[in-house]
């Protein structure tokens, strides 16, 4: 498919706003808030993106989806750019992508917490919010969970258990 | 299918910003620290579908899985800093033991879980301190790997201070295997801080940290974990083991490749 219209940057950011993050497929890369930069110079479109954690293996799946979503387009003088600093933080998820989130049954990353908190041992967890039913009555099963991105709690009050999207 | 972009990569960038000298070096180095994560991240690997529970054999894949991608930053750039087109999975894959630049600690068997928290424990200290330092350090690539590597490294260090503190003051069979693992081990620990030619060279003109900076952190954390642990600081070991470094290494490092580079080797060239 040949293009109909010359790429612009406003079309190029609605585009990347359909595509959407492997692993947890409520949010938009957008949302996720790793896409640092569109530049379009005539042709050419350079998204760049930071990766979320290093060894994530969805980064590899997000780059080729935004080829395949703009080449449906028909833009196709593409390029991916990664760039690892500023490093992604959780403090870059828009408000959407929390609301979302919480929606789909993951408690969002609570503000603020993304880092320095490394040498506090035991105990000093941040209170993380049940996303069924509101309760803070939770507990930290594990600081690891299903994805690099997630830690595993369970509601003391429904006695359900959730992921929590970590603060990176 | 879209045109590939004749383009130059941060890393190609990154590594052209040094004198051939510097860059030969660097790439020295850089080899040593993504073989060292490989190595260790390969030992965590080996423990999936092993872990005493769920829980913590999901931990150890995810520390693995961490230890691997940063494996990955690096190895694109040493390949950038080498120049000779040698890829990442080159670097990785077609390596002999003797080429590895990995201290002998991240090569150790996993042994049992008391064993692999202590390994780990002594590697994070390091790691972590390790990275703090670089992500202000001079070289902006490098520090860019770090700055988004140290956030990782924090919960692998989390991890394993918290698993050597319930170790040590658990109960009398666990501490029994802490303590073990910790004699054992702990002979392996002074090859992290101990610099190479290498090391030394890049220390000198400032590219690196000076070890001896980093050792006062590293301490009081161990101190404060161990002492949490009611674990007695071990003693020196009356031989220090050290030469991963620079390619002398543990009987243990051949089988791990062996395995790790085995389809590679087995059918050379083979893609996805
Ligand atoms: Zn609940």
């Amino acid at each position: 498919m040949v293009a109909t219209t010359a790429p612009t940057e406003a079309r190029i950011w609605e585009l990347l706003e359909e595509v959407s993050d492997p692993e947890v497929p409520v949010l938009s890369i957008l949302d996720l808030g790793i896409v640092r930069a569109v530049r379009v110079e005539g042709e050419q479109v350079t998204v760049t993106i930071t990766p979320t954690y290093s060894g994530c293996p969805a980064m590899g799946a997000i780059a080729t989806d935004i080829r395949l979503r703009l080449l449906a387009e028909g833009y196709a003088k593409l390029a991916v750019a990664n760039q690892l600093s500023p490093a992604w933080t959780t403090d870059w998820m828009s408000a959407a992508g929390r609301a979302k989130l919480t929606a789909y049954g993951i408690a969002p990353p609570v503000d603020g917490t993304a880092t320095g908190h490394a040498l506090h041992l035991f105990g000093k967890e941040t209170t993380v919010r049940c996303p069924l039913c509101q309760s803070a009555n939770t507990k930290l099963v594990n600081q690891f969970g299903s994805t690099a991105c997630k830690a595993l709690y369970q509601c003391q009050d429904c006695r359900e258990p959730f992921d929590y999207f970590k603060c990176h | 299918m879209p045109p590939v972009m004749p383009e130059v990569s941060p890393e190609q960038t990154a590594a052209a910003a040094h004198a051939p000298a510097v860059r030969q070096l660097l790439f020295q180095y850089v080899l040593q620290l993504a073989d060292t994560s490989l190595v260790l991240g390969h030992r965590l690997s080996e423990w999936c579908g092993h872990g005493p529970v769920l829980e913590q054999d999901l931990a150890l894949a995810n520390i693995a899985l961490d230890l691997l991608g940063e494996t990955r930053s690096l190895y694109q750039y040493a390949a950038a800093l080498e120049g000779r087109g040698r890829t990442e999975d080159d670097l990785a894959y077609l390596r002999s033991a003797t080429e590895y630049r990995n201290p002998l600690l991240v090569e150790q068997p996993n042994g049992d879980f008391a064993h692999t928290v202590a390994r780990q424990f002594l590697f994070d200290n390091f790691h972590y301190h390790l990275l703090l330092a670089l992500k202000d350090g001079p070289d902006a690539h490098l520090a860019a790997i770090a700055e988004k590597s140290v956030k990782e490294a924090a919960y692998h260090l989390k991890w394993s201070s918290e698993w050597v503190i319930r170790l040590g003051d658990g109960t009398a069979e666990s501490r029994q295997r802490l303590d073990r693992a910790l004699a054992t081990l702990w002979r392996y620990a002074a090859e992290l801080t101990a610099p190479t030619a290498t090391e030394a060279a890049l220390q000198a003109m400032g590219l690196l940290p000076d070890y001896d900076d980093l050792a006062p952190a590293m301490q009081a954390h161990q101190a404060r974990v161990l002492a949490e642990a009611t674990v007695p600081v071990p003693t020196v070991a009356p031989f220090a083991q050290k030469g991963g470094k620079e390619g002398r290494h543990s009987e243990h490092l051949g089988y791990l490749l062996a395995e790790l580079q085995y389809v590679q080797r087995a059918y050379p060239g083979l893609t996805w």
